[in-house]
């Protein structure tokens, strides 16, 4: 459970950093998109990961870790999701003027040689 | 704190955000109200942050801290508003750069957009719960919100030039905020906390397996504040996008690293203190080795630059790289002087930035930058009628107020007497060559100290050469050929701010007061920690006296 998601982290931020290095405004904006997967998952599972176990106290069982999941990372992870949302929707309201103001989608406005 | 008005320390993120929505709901409607409302609304504002300061202020010696617990939960598992002195001191500068900056857009700007108002509370609304949170993950949501406003205010005015550096601000700024959440995470893991006063409590109890990760954590949250801060190499978008956003939004911007540094500031002293234990300092060299190639490369570009706007965007890096490599030095006197020259410099910074707009229509004859989106000049408010005939050659009034102003300006910035500035630099300079005050003997200053000294007196000199160069260019070679139309609403925010740099030279000794039991208070963080985490929930229907009892 953990390597795999720890390499599902690790492809996603990889895929991540290489797409937002590269000089088009799309492949940029796909790169944070999926750095902010890779964020949210890193988040998640930050509250040490339990299969079957429920986030709220429910009663007759001791509220400790033991019996529950962390919700702290879960709450966290829900507001990151949705600034990274907005903000994401935002960059490609950008996205979309530069491509109209400039005529081409290279991150500087630029068209390039290659 | 809490006997006078008990909600005043939520004001300054409510007002703004009241004022927000109240503009959001006007939708195109009644501009000039619009502007009003903006306006009065960041002068209440002010007026709030100047009572918090003198609460904050009162208690003498250690100072008052006043804790706010929103919701009603006691603070390690509910989010806590703090003001100590250093929170104060940086919502009055915020409200003061943001009044001046609203002022000056009522003139032409916050009618390019319908929208500009409301951002630009919104804006002041992050800013300001930025400044008081007590909370890590708080501190992420009101960076974001200071962020995502700061986008839309950013391209305000459209154009290539606001379009393609707002593609590369907003990337930039993504980047660290996934960094920043990276850290918090990590951070979470160790501590399974995320009130800072409770993580700073509990550091030094950290488990030594643990304590790598810890570290890891807090640099990569360090990182995501430095890129905000504009540390050298993670600066390269600040120049072009303070040079191409709108005049009131650049003067706003002002404030935007003085944010990072905020934060550097509260969580390193708060965090990695002389208490800390093993992590005691960590990351110091980072600082101030950072602080001192940021001050390097800002000089440079201060000498390379042509463009007033682009001389500002540099003035504001070499700020930041004086106040990183000074927080670095951890120090109390030093920090004190730092937080002095906080204030003079993010005044002058935004003065300038308001001044570039005004300066830059001597040389091309316009009268206001909007004509062409059919707005009417007032002509009610021109400065320029009396001009009365001297022997020689007339100064028209704008061109001698601009002109003044704009020497006022070149003075603070490069720290030349007899304004704010200099004080500033004078006394940063005497607490980095002896730490415990003048006079006293004690260890001789590190080689970083040298440096930093060595830097200030050539940053000095060089924006002096290239403000005084650009000034050349503006005023003397185009001088009387087109007096620049300027409305009071114009000229007055710039000369308020100047004015303001003038009664903080005026008023150094207790201001440096100020700043010094700020920073005894940043530098021995004992008294926040305690202040936080004993304040008590005030007993309410649903909530009787508990003191015992633990939260479920």
């Amino acid at each position: 459970m953990e390597a795999l998601l720890a390499l599902a982290i690790g492809v996603l931020g990889g895929s991540a950093v290489w797409l937002v290095l590269r000089p088009r405004t799309f492949q940029v904006i796909m790169g944070l998109a999926l750095l902010s997967y890779a964020v949210n998952l890193f988040i998640f599972s930050m509250g040490s990961l339990l299969i079957d176990r429920p986030p709220i106290v429910e009663p007759g069982v001791p509220a400790d870790l033991l019996h529950y999941t962390d919700p702290m990372p879960q709450a966290l992870v829900l507001t990151a999701i949705v600034i990274s949302f907005a903000t994401t929707a935002l960059f490609l309201v950008v996205l979309l003027a530069s491509r109209g103001l400039s005529g081409t989608d290279h991150v500087d406005g630029t068209k390039d040689r290659s | 704190m809490n006997a006078s008005v008990p909600h005043l320390l939520v004001v300054p993120i409510v007002l703004p955000l009241l004022a927000a929505v109240l503009l959001l709901l006007l939708g195109d409607r009644r501009p000039r109200f619009k502007s009003r409302l903006n306006v009065g609304a960041t002068m209440v504002g002010l007026l709030v942050a100047l009572e918090i300061l003198r609460q904050v202020d009162n208690g003498g010696g250690s100072g008052r801290i006043g804790v706010y617990l929103a919701s009603n939960w006691e603070a390690p598992f509910g989010i806590v508003l703090v003001a100590d002195r250093l929170s104060a001191l940086m919502l009055v500068l915020t409200s003061a750069v943001s009044l001046g900056a609203a002022v000056y857009a009522t003139a032409a700007w916050s009618r390019a957009g319908i929208y500009f108002n409301a951002l630009f509370q919104i804006q002041l609304m992050g800013l300001n719960g930025a400044f008081l949170t007590g909370d890590l993950f708080n501190l992420f949501v009101f960076f974001e919100v200071t962020l995502a406003a700061s986008y839309g205010l950013h391209l305000h005015g459209s154009g290539w030039a606001r379009v393609h550096s707002g593609l590369h601000y907003i990337a930039v700024n993504l980047l660290a905020s996934s960094l920043f959440l990276v850290g918090l995470a990590m951070l979470y893991g160790v501590m399974g906390t995320l009130s800072m006063a409770d993580v700073a409590a509990k550091l030094p109890h950290v488990a030594e397996a643990d304590r790598g990760l810890l570290h890891a954590g807090a640099a990569l949250l360090a990182v995501a504040f430095l890129i905000k801060a504009a540390i050298w190499p993670l600066n390269s978008w600040l120049v072009p996008a303070y040079a191409a956003a709108s005049t009131p939004v650049a003067a706003l911007f002002a404030l935007m690293t003085k944010l990072g540094i905020y934060t550097l500031l509260r969580l390193w002293t708060l965090l990695f203190s002389a208490d800390a234990g093993p992590s005691a300092h960590f990351g110091e060299s980072v600082f101030v080795y950072g602080g001192l190639a940021t001050m390097g490369f800002g000089v440079l570009g201060l000498a390379a630059s042509q463009r007033l706007g682009r001389i500002a965007g540099f003035s504001i890096i070499v700020s930041s790289g004086t106040l990183l490599a000074a927080i670095g030095m951890g120090n109390a006197s030093v920090t004190s002087s730092a937080l002095f020259y906080l204030l003079s410099a993010t005044l002058a910074a935004s003065a300038l930035f308001l001044l570039v707009e005004l300066v830059e229509r001597i040389a091309t004859g316009e009268r206001l930058p909007l004509l062409d989106l059919g707005l009417q000049p007032g002509e009610d408010t021109n400065l320029d009628d009396d001009e009365t005939p001297l022997v020689g050659r007339v100064i028209p009034v704008s061109l001698a107020l601009l002109g003044l102003a704009y020497i006022a300006c070149v003075l603070i910035v490069a720290g030349l007497p007899p304004l704010s500035g200099f004080v500033a630099k004078v006394s940063l300079m005497a607490a980095l060559l002896s730490p415990e005050g003048i006079g006293v003997s004690s260890i001789p200053p590190a080689p970083a100290a040298w440096w930093l000294f060595g830097l200030l007196l050539v940053s000095g000199l060089l924006a002096t050469i290239s403000l005084s160069r650009a000034g050349i260019r503006h005023f003397w070679s185009t001088a009387g050929r087109f007096p620049p139309g300027l409305k009071i609403s114009e000229g007055a925010p710039v000369l308020a701010l100047l004015v303001a740099c003038a009664w903080l030279t005026a008023r150094a000794a207790p201001g440096l007061r100020y700043t010094r039991a700020t920073a005894e208070a940043l530098h021995s963080p004992a008294g926040y920690i305690d202040a936080v985490l004993s304040a008590q929930p005030v007993p309410g229907p649903t909530r009787p006296i508990a003191s015992g009892e633990g939260t479920p």
